[in-house]
């Protein structure tokens, strides 16, 4: 499989992303999003980052480029999409996934160890773990809380799209493991496919052992498949 | 501040004719404290910058260390004190912004930064106004490009309460083939400007930051500091990554203080050579600007290359691809630095006497003296009798201060852990970078160690022997995570050097920092000094940051956690006197400044050995608040310690050069030191998450949920 890593000007954590998949043996490359998608694409990573420096609302811009529309298009063909942080507002915007990420309850910006519950087992981002599973990965943004009107929330949980949930080392979704004051400990859901997932915590900075947790590469496998 | 008379006596001399309006700002700001270093460049030639890693030493854009024969580090430290002041937010951020294009001009890609910040007291509501616009700046920036902060300090101390301090170092990696330098080569190649358009901001920047702050600087000197846009920086950092890649760059600097004409000017004079720059070419962001706005205006995110003629239009092809500007603003020569502005001749004066033409100032000094001994009763009777309650308050007085306590408020707003290289995240006694691309010569995976910092109240107590100890504690927090040290830049901050006292002052803290690196024969490879830290609530403690490298096997290191598994060892010899300390600070009294050890370096060079054995289980090194902090910080909800000491006078020794050691091989530990220091087991660790100290008989006894709550205050506040 080929994964596109896009970056968009100012994406930082492009490379972040190509070699974490690479240690997992899967064949990445960064993509220039004016050059467009590679015809070989068979998965794609928004990577996190400041897009446009976020100078409008986080992700706003990225979203309007014209790569996205060729994104959505590979996603509504079932091309595994995986949108990270920055990815992960770009994907609410784009409308890949429902709901948006936006300021911290904090208003500043965080960069810490959380706990995630794994809510779904059976979807290629989380075949790796066992459903309430809990994994440590990275966050760092500022805006990351996520949000939703109620009746959509109603709609997400029905239909079981809610893939990680901020939680404590024992799994319980307390407000108080919740960094960012996320509507209902939302850390990471899925799009109208199951192949498409966006998530605020960063799985490609707990994936190489050499420098600590591996808790992330998990998500990361759905592309070496 | 226009062209002091002595200054433009010597230029017209120079010249043979008075100077023109730009030639007189251009020299007026090149020959700045600033630019200059017109007071403390006689000082400067104590350090000693050469040992077998130097590549290029001072006088670049930064210093270039081989860490093998394939992979280079660069390093440099930049001070934004006068802006940070007058705009916390805008002048921290574009602090980083400097020193990461000071990089990026080596050909280097950036991998850390380290901030060391210095305000005035905690409790004053300007000092937090400071504090909470600064790291906001550095958290805005440092993140949006991508670059992980993950080493500093911050101090409070009512010595910065008119000049706050900003000191930021960075690290990058490049390689033989990609080092590129501030050195122009060739007559006829062409000199090109890439990055933000040229606006009206910053101007006088350089000689704005030589000077005294004004009551009034808030307002009257806002146009001196620059507006930073990080994006613009990104898209900067990942187009001289293309241009480097393509071997597009001869030579490169970044535009700083004194702008474009500082950079070009610094770049020719460098190659021995001249330039002619026609300043209508520059892309400009505003209309009508005159020659002296273009030459001098500090508008970031821009870098002045020089290109071979046949490479411009390639490097306009990848400027436009990260939708940067660019402009081919003339080209090298051999003859004066030269520019030309709608076909009049505005500068023409020999590029080597702007760059390096000023002379230096002879300025007096007065030796500093140290304080005696008045210690405060809790410790000075010999009879060993301590009052409970009183030494209970102090202790918690040390340990919750602010300059002590946990930093976590500050790097929790810092991205620390972009780039995937973050072995040993903030926190510790030093950060630990994965440099998977090098090898140590055993053929391991090479670690490369950061620490950056300097402690106000040594510096403050003893000029002289406080900064011996900041290059020592420096060297020790790498030692604390198994690395041995390397190279080293510093950041020397002053008050106004016009004044004998503060002079002396500087120069004895200069004179200690050198004699310690030289000791610990780490090179001083470059640096920056900032004086006329000075306002009228009076002048800075003199303040050497130093920010050192270290190399050592693999990327993971002992924590500063305790397991609760083994024995609590103290090596190194504590002075046994309390000048400067927290302890001093809080409890009132003074003292000399304690002794170090004469073997410094074989201290540190062991403490790195023993670190890395498999039966160390935790180090943290001794120094702010001494054994009472170090063994705060060591205890977790999960391990505690029980320990006994002498006296109040050993919890709270700052000698550096000391760490507390768990270890389940003490005797491993006491025969790796035998002849090299002192070893003395002061406990053992528990699994009950308790430090409970025996201190000259009185027990005093702190949870960890206690001890967090202490170390809390600064989020407590803030939040």
């Amino acid at each position: 499989m080929t994964v596109s890593v896009i970056q968009f000007g100012g994406s930082n954590c492009d490379r972040d992303a190509v070699r974490a998949l690479s240690h997992l043996g899967v064949d990445a490359e960064r993509v220039w999003h004016a050059d467009g998608l590679p015809t070989d694409t068979d998965g794609i990573v928004i990577p996190g980052g400041f897009s446009y420096g976020d100078y409008l609302r986080a992700g706003a811009m990225a979203a309007r480029q014209p790569i996205m529309g060729e994104v959505r298009e590979a996603a509504a063909d079932g091309t595994p999409v995986l949108g990270v942080c920055n990815g992960a507002q770009i994907g609410c915007e784009t409308g890949l996934t429902d709901g948006a990420f936006t300021t911290n309850r904090s208003a500043r910006f965080q960069c810490e160890h959380v706990h995630l519950r794994i809510e779904r087992a059976d979807t290629p981002w989380t075949a790796a773990y066992d459903e309430g599973d809990v994994i440590e990965v990275p966050i760092a943004h500022g805006e990351g809380r996520f949000e939703i009107r109620e009746d959509r929330l109603d709609t997400l949980e029905a239909e079981d799209r809610v893939l990680f949930r901020y939680c404590d080392a024992d799994g319980d979704a307390t407000q108080g493991a919740n960094p960012n004051g996320s509507t209902a400990n939302v850390a990471g859901i899925l799009g109208a496919r199951e192949t498409v997932a966006v998530m605020m915590p960063h799985p490609e900075r707990a994936t190489l052992p050499d420098i600590g947790g591996t808790d992330g590469q998990g998500v990361l496998r759905a592309f070496a498949e | 501040m226009p062209l002091a008379d002595a200054d433009r006596e010597l230029v017209e001399a120079e010249l043979g004719r008075e100077p023109t309006r730009a030639e007189a700002a251009l020299f007026e700001n090149l020959w700045s404290e600033h630019c200059a270093y017109r007071s403390s460049r006689p000082l400067l030639g104590a350090f000693d910058s050469e040992s077998d890693d130097v590549v290029v030493g001072p006088g670049d854009d930064a210093a270039v260390v081989a860490l093998d024969d394939d992979t280079y580090a660069t390093l440099g430290i930049e001070s934004h004190n006068h802006p940070s002041y007058v705009d916390p937010f805008d002048g921290a951020a574009t602090g980083v912004g400097g020193i990461v294009r000071d990089t990026m001009s080596m050909g280097a890609y950036p991998i850390a930064l380290a901030d060391s910040l210095y305000f005035g007291d905690f409790d004053r509501e300007h000092s937090r106004y400071l504090f909470e616009g600064v790291v906001e700046g550095i958290s805005h920036y440092g993140n949006c490009i991508g670059v992980p902060t993950v080493a500093g300090s911050v101090a409070f101390n009512d010595g910065y309460e008119g000049n706050p301090l900003v000191n930021v170092a960075c690290v990058g990696l490049t390689t033989p083939d990609r080092l590129v330098t501030a050195t122009a080569e060739t007559p006829g190649n062409k000199l090109v400007l890439v990055g933000n358009a040229t606006g009206r901001d910053g101007l006088g920047g350089a000689s704005f930051a030589s000077e005294d702050l004004a009551e009034d600087a808030e307002t009257e000197d806002r146009p001196a500091v620059q507006v930073g846009d990080p994006y613009a920086e990104k898209r900067l950092i990942e187009c001289n990554e293309a241009l480097v890649d393509e071997g597009l760059l001869v030579a490169a600097r970044d535009l700083g203080a004194a702008g474009l004409g500082g950079a070009s000017s610094e770049l020719v004079a460098k190659g021995g050579l001249g330039a002619e720059i026609a300043l209508d070419r520059v892309h400009q962001r505003e209309p009508e600007m005159n020659a002296m706005e273009i030459l001098l205006a500090e508008s970031q995110e821009r870098m002045v290359y020089e290109v071979r003629p046949e490479d411009t239009d390639r490097v306009a092809e990848v400027a436009e691809r990260f939708d940067l500007g660019c402009s081919v603003i003339g080209e090298v020569t051999d003859g004066n630095y030269v520019c030309t502005f709608d076909g009049e001749t505005v500068v023409d004066a020999p590029a080597e006497y702007l760059a390096d033409g000023a002379p230096m100032n002879e300025l007096p000094s007065e030796a500093p003296s140290q304080p005696d001994r008045d210690l405060p009763a809790l410790v000075a009777g010999d009879d060993g009798s301590t009052d409970p309650d009183a030494l209970a308050e102090v202790v918690e007085a040390v340990v919750g201060h602010p300059n002590t306590a946990s930093k976590r408020w500050v790097y929790r707003q810092y991205d620390h852990e972009v780039g995937v290289r973050t072995g040993v995240l903030p926190g510790d006694d030093a950060a630990v970078m994965a440099v998977r691309e090098a090898e140590t010569e055993s053929g391991e995976p090479l670690g490369l160690a950061l620490s950056s910092g300097s402690e106000p109240r040594w510096t403050e107590a003893a000029p002289y022997e406080g900064a011996r100890a900041v290059a020592l504690e420096n060297a020790t927090n790498l030692a604390a995570k198994g690395a041995t040290p390397l190279a080293a830049v510093d950041c020397l901050n002053g008050g106004n050097p016009e004044k004998p006292e503060v002079y002396g002052d500087f120069a004895a803290a200069v004179d200690g920092l050198a004699e310690m690196c030289a000791a610990l024969s780490v090179p001083v490879v470059g640096g920056n000094v900032s004086l006329y830290n000075d306002s009228v609530a009076g002048p800075i403690p003199p303040t050497p940051t130093l920010a050192v490298i270290g190399k050592k096997a693999g990327f993971d290191a002992p924590p500063a956690a305790f397991a609760g598994e083994g024995t609590v060892l103290v090596v190194g010899a504590a002075g046994g006197s309390l000048g400067g300390s927290e302890y001093l600070a809080q409890a009132g009294g003074s003292d000399r400044f304690p002794e170090l050890p004469e073997n410094a370096p074989v201290v540190v060079e062991t403490l790195a050995a023993v670190a890395d054995r498999e039966d160390t289980l935790a180090v943290h090194d001794v120094s702010h608040g001494g054994l009472a902090v170090a063994l705060a910080e060591l205890v977790t909800d999960a391990a505690g310690a029980d320990v006994t000491l002498d006296g109040a006078l050993a919890l709270f020794d700052e000698t550096p050069g000391r760490a507390v050691i768990e270890t389940t091989d003490p005797d491993g530990v006491r025969e790796a030191f035998d002849g090299v220091a002192p070893v003395e087991a002061i406990g053992e660790t528990t699994t009950d998450g308790v430090l409970s100290l025996t201190v000259g008989g009185v027990d005093l006894s702190y949870d960890a949920e206690s001890i967090r709550d202490l170390r809390a205050v600064i989020e407590r506040e803030l939040d």
